[in-house]
Order: structure tokens, then sequence, then C-alpha cells
């Protein structure tokens, strides 16, 4: 069993994700011990993108910060390594395939080995081309997170079956941020999903209140959430560290409320 | 080889939410493309409302200034909406329409594949939203209005560079959010597949007129073909037919912006790196850390960081070359063209006029040239007169 499907062993697992250098690295690396310590039990880095096409307003303007800050994916490396000496947490890295093509798939996986991290969510790398990378990956021990959308219907079993780590359910359509409801039915998503593997779900996607993070928690093993850190990154800037704390602690009270 | 591979570029790069779409889209278009009643309808279209086929027109004075190469303009500036951008824009609506799409959705730069699609939308009773850089609302202000007259709503990019590139990264997020009713009419060789090949196909028409043209006035193929490229949809219009004859040369041109020595250029091929991006893996100008680059041209239309997969399998096997041609070139190929044949050429298709005024000399004079003029320069007018310092009261 892989670092990040024990992350959910007797547990719903709480997802934090931020962009890795907004608005800057110094900030990234205090940031993510103490998400850990507020009860994050996986934690994605984004790797700030030029032209992040699966994103919504709030994580554009944060890659957006983050590059302004000078964030290269080497910093981001060497940040990383560092924050590994601070937590144990699961470290999982969220970037487009480029960065990674271009860095040289081999060489970016190594270097996920050498600075502790366990697994990479690539938005842009669907099932059909999953071999870009899943041989690179498996070779380095880092899982390749698939994901499965509300449009997936007949593809979920197929993508479930070679599934690691745990399975990214997108819980709407669109691109990534604030939701005031969900309308998919996710609860039927994740019992597809369970036709097939163990591997652990978590849903992800428009996810920002402690109720809506506890009804999801109902239906999954987990809960990620993004934009709605991003935007307290954004609203607090250096300072982010306690309210994203605060933040962490009451979405997994509702978490915790709603499953006893 | 994998589905919708050019060797080893192409490809479908996208969002788990957006494979349904892509893979509908390719049965529909597996299924249509070979069904007679949409082949005679799309081929009215093209003939009763397009205008095609377009003319290949024996420039004999540019012939006789430049010396050299016999040189003929193909003239997709006179199809209906003013360029190219119809010949697949009318395709592609119709495929929407047997699809059972009510509403579509697309990117544009210079604004020609926006008009293109506003005005098929109004023809095919379709619901419209063009997505456009704000940079390039600005250069191109009369498209914006001219889209809006056509009953298109057009949303102003904001995000990164306000560009081509931006514009494209929109439309998918707006395709993403709403695939049910709406089919993306993307604009050029480029995104996932099957877009690439959809478009591709659509866009052959040139090639097959200028050889049966070519060959109705010469009675032989053309010793060179030259269009400009961008994403490069009216060059693999002009090249497809003959990427089988091998005494034909095939030229692409890039827009060299200020020139590929400086950073404000869009030579994909002369600059690029091989990445993955907007779907499909190719040739794209960006950094060491794979973050896509703020690229520039004068022309809208060229103003794009990557190229066409299917282009960058030609330049790799050689069976493609592909040149780079500066906006001072291409402004006095712009002036030139205008005053030697009559013929106001878009800033686009100028990058293709100027290659050939540098290579029509070096030929002999048994030889033939055909230029792919790929729309005309109406809309260019204005950015013209501000690069010359002219300012114009309209």
């Amino acid at each position: 069993m892989s670092r990040i499907t024990e992350a959910f062993a007797n547990r719903k697992a709480f997802i934090a994700f931020i962009t890795g250098g907004d608005p800057d690295l110094e900030t990234t690396e205090k940031l993510i011990p103490a998400m850990a310590r507020a009860g994050a039990d996986l934690i994605e880095i984004g790797i700030p993108f030029s032209d992040p096409v699966a994103e919504g307003t709030v994580i554009q303007e944060a890659d957006q910060r983050a590059l302004e800050s000078g964030c290269t994916t080497d910093k981001l490396f060497d940040a990383v390594r560092r924050i590994r000496q601070k937590t144990a947490v699961p470290l999982l890295f969220m970037t487009y395939l480029n960065p990674v093509y271009t860095y040289g798939k081999d060489r970016f996986m190594s270097r996920c080995t050498q600075c502790g991290i366990d697994g990479i969510i690539v938005p842009d790398l669907p099932y059909e081309e999953k071999d870009e990378l899943a041989g690179v990956c498996e070779g380095h021990g880092v899982d390749l997170i698939s994901m499965i959308a509300p449009t997936s219907a007949d593809r979920i079993s197929l993508i479930a079956k070679e599934a690691k780590g745990f399975i990214y359910c997108v819980s709407s359509l669109g691109v990534t941020g604030v939701r005031s409801e969900i309308t998919t039915d996710t609860g039927q998503m994740v019992q597809k999903v369970r036709e097939v593997t163990n591997v652990p779900c978590a849903i992800g996607f428009g996810i920002a209140t402690p109720e809506q993070a506890g009804s999801m928690a109902r239906l999954a093993d987990g809960v990620i959430v993004g934009s709605a850190i991003v935007r307290l990154v954004a609203k607090f800037g250096r300072d982010c560290v306690e309210p994203v704390s605060e933040y962490i602690r009451n979405m997994k009270k509702g978490m915790e409320a709603t499953v006893k | 080889m994998k589905k919708g591979r050019f060797g080893d570029y192409g490809g479908q790069y996208i969002p788990e939410t957006l494979m349904k779409a892509v893979q509908e889209l390719e049965e529909a278009y597996e299924f249509f493309k070979n069904d007679p009643d949409f082949q005679n309808e799309l081929g009215n279209l093209l003939k009763k409302y397009a205008g095609r086929p377009s003319l290949l027109y024996y420039a004999e004075k540019m012939t006789r200034d430049l010396g050299g190469a016999r040189l003929y303009l193909k003239r997709e500036d006179l199809n209906h909406t003013g360029s190219h951008k119809i010949n697949n824009v009318l395709g592609q609506a119709l495929l929407a329409k047997r699809m059972g799409k009510t509403r579509v959705i697309a990117e544009t730069g210079a604004g020609q594949h926006g008009v293109a699609t506003a005005t098929a939308a109004a023809l095919m009773d379709l619901e419209c939203e063009i997505f456009m850089g704000k940079e390039d609302t600005e250069r191109q202000a009369l498209n914006v209005f001219r889209m809006q007259l056509l009953g298109a709503k057009v949303h102003p990019v904001t995000s990164g560079t306000m560009t081509l590139k931006d514009a494209v990264n929109e439309t998918m997020r707006e395709w993403t959010t709403r695939m049910a009713d709406t089919h993306y009419v993307l604009g050029s060789v480029m995104g996932p597949h099957p877009f690439p090949t959809i478009v591709r196909d659509f866009q052959s028409v040139i090639s097959k007129e200028i050889k049966e043209q070519l060959l109705e006035t010469e009675g032989k193929l053309p010793d060179a073909v030259i269009a400009c490229v961008g994403g490069g949809s009216n060059a693999i219009g002009a090249f497809y037919e003959f990427i089988g004859e091998p005494t034909v040369k095939l030229i692409g041109c890039e827009a060299a912006g200020l020139g590929t020595d400086t950073p404000k250029n869009a030579a994909t091929i002369a600059n690029g790196t091989v990445g993955v991006f907007h779907g499909m893996k190719s040739y794209f100008c960006q950094n060491e850390y794979g973050q896509i680059a703020p690229v520039y041209s004068i022309s809208a239309g060229l103003d794009y960081p990557g190229i066409g997969p299917e282009h960058a399998q030609l330049f790799d096997t050689g069976r493609a070359q592909y040149v780079p041609v500066t906006d001072g070139e291409a402004v006095s190929a712009f002036a030139y063209l205008s005053r030697t044949e009559g013929i106001i050429p878009a800033v686009e298709s100028a990058h293709a006029v100027a290659y050939t005024m540098k290579l029509a000399p070096t030929m002999a004079g048994d030889q033939i040239i055909v230029v792919n003029l790929s729309g005309r320069g109406d809309k260019d007018v204005a950015a013209i007169a501000r690069y010359k310092g002219v300012s114009l009261n309209e």
C-alpha cells in the first residue's frame, strides 16, 4: 500500500491544495507543515503554469502570482525537500503535463522521489494518454492519480481498474472553483468505482464549506479543497498561515460531525 | 501508431471531463465524412454560399517585376467572409447541426475565424459565442462589431497575454462547462484529436482546387506552394494534396515579429521545442520549465505559440520547410502586393507574399510558385497605418 492509500485508512481524508510559490516559496514552506498540523491528511502542491486550462480564475491568479514571484520547478523541488524534513504528510504535485515533459519525465520523477513527493495529478493526461507517464511514475514509486468526471460514464470502470493511490472524482462540469451547489450524482460515480477497485475515492471541485465537505465525505473516502484555500492565500498573502490552518480545522470538524 | 497521431505528435491531452465530447465528435465525423448527404450539403454551401472554387490568379505583373518563377495566387481572400476560415467553419457548423448541437463557441485571433463562425451560426440558426483576447479586440475592433452584427456574443479574454492562446484557453474552459448542447468550432489544425484531422480535411479543398486549376492552365504541378503558418490551417489546406508529390516544395512562413533573435516573435519552428499544450504534442515557444512564452506578431492571426501537429511531423521528416518572416518584411509585402496587383492581402498572408518575393527571383522562368492568399487585408488597414505612423480620422 502506498503512503497515499494509507492516508485513507480508518478515516475520511481531507486533501488540501495550494499553489506552490504563492505568494512566495517562503510562505509555502511555512504553510504546508502548518496545514498538516491543522489536520490536512494529504497536501496537493500546484506547480504554477502559464496556461492552466482546467482552472478557474482563483487558481489561475495564484499561478500568475507564483510565477511573478520567481517560482520555478527547480526552486519548488528544493522547497519541497526542506518541507519534507518537517512533515510526514503525503505530498502530491498537481501539474499540467508540459512542465513535466519539458523538464524530462525521468529526471522529473527522480527528483520527486528525492524530495519526498508521493504522487502526481496531471489534469491534462486522460486515460488514453496515460502511458506518457505511467511507466516512469511506476519506476520511481510515484503514484499517478487518475481522475474521473461527471461525463466519464462507461469510462469509470476502465479508469478505476488501473488507478493508483486514490481516485480524484471531479464533482462538476467546468473548471476548478467554489460552487454554491453540487448537482452531479457523485454518490453514483463512487459506487461505480467501488464495483471494480478498493482504491479510495476523493471528491473535488467546488467544495468550500464544512457542510459541503461533510456531505461529500459521507459519499466518498475523502474530499479535496483547492480554490477556497487559495482564496485565503490571496486575501492574507504572507500572513495566510493562521487563517488557512483555522479554515482546515473547521472543515475537518464539518467532516467529522457528518460522518459520526 | 496511436489514434490521432502524426508521428509522435498530436494526441488528446485534455481533462477527463472533455473526453466524452471529443469522442462523440470523432464518432460523428467518422460517420458523416462518408455520408453522401452530408458531403452534398457541404459541397453546395461551399459553392453557392462561400463562392468556391476560389480563383487561381496568375500574377503576371508580380512575375515580371520579380523575375523568375511564374507566380499564382490562390484567392482565398475572395471567399465569403474574406478568408479560408469559412471552409472549415461551414464543415464544422454542419457537423454540429447533425450532432444535434444548438450552440457553437470559438476562439479567434485576428477575428477572421470568429467572423466566419458567427456567419455560419447565423446561417444555420446556431447560438454563437466568441472568445477573443482583449488585446486583439482592440487591434481588430471592426471584426468585433462584425461578429456582433452577425448575432454573436463576443467575450474579451483578460487572462494571460490577452491574445490568441488565452482565447483558446478560455474557449476550452467554456466547453468543459457546457458540452451537451455546445460544439467547439476550433479554428485551426490544432488542439486534441480529432480537430487537427477534421480541420485539415475541410481545408484540403484548397489544394484540391489548386491541383485541378493548375493542371488545367499549366498542365503541371507547382514547384513550390507557400503559405503563412500560425496554427497552420490555411497552410495544411494548401499543402495537403501535394504531400505525396515529392517534386512540390512546401513552404510555411512563420511570424518572426521583430526578429527570431528577439523575444518578440511567434516563430514556433525556428525557436520552439517539443511540448504538450492545448491538447496536443507539438512544437511550442516556451521556456526551459515548459512555461508557454508570451509571443508577438503584428498579425493577430499568427500570434500563437504553437503549431499544428501535422506541421511538426512535416518539419521533422523534412517534407515541408518553415521560414521566419518579420513584421517589417510582411508590411513591405502588404504594400507591394497592393500596388503591384491591386490586391490588399491580410497581414497574415503578406508573410507568405514576403517570402515569395525572396524566392521567386532565384527560380527559373518555367517554374511555378503558388502562394496561398489566405485572407483579405481590409481588417488590417488601420493597423498598417498605425505601423507606418499614419493617423486615420475615421
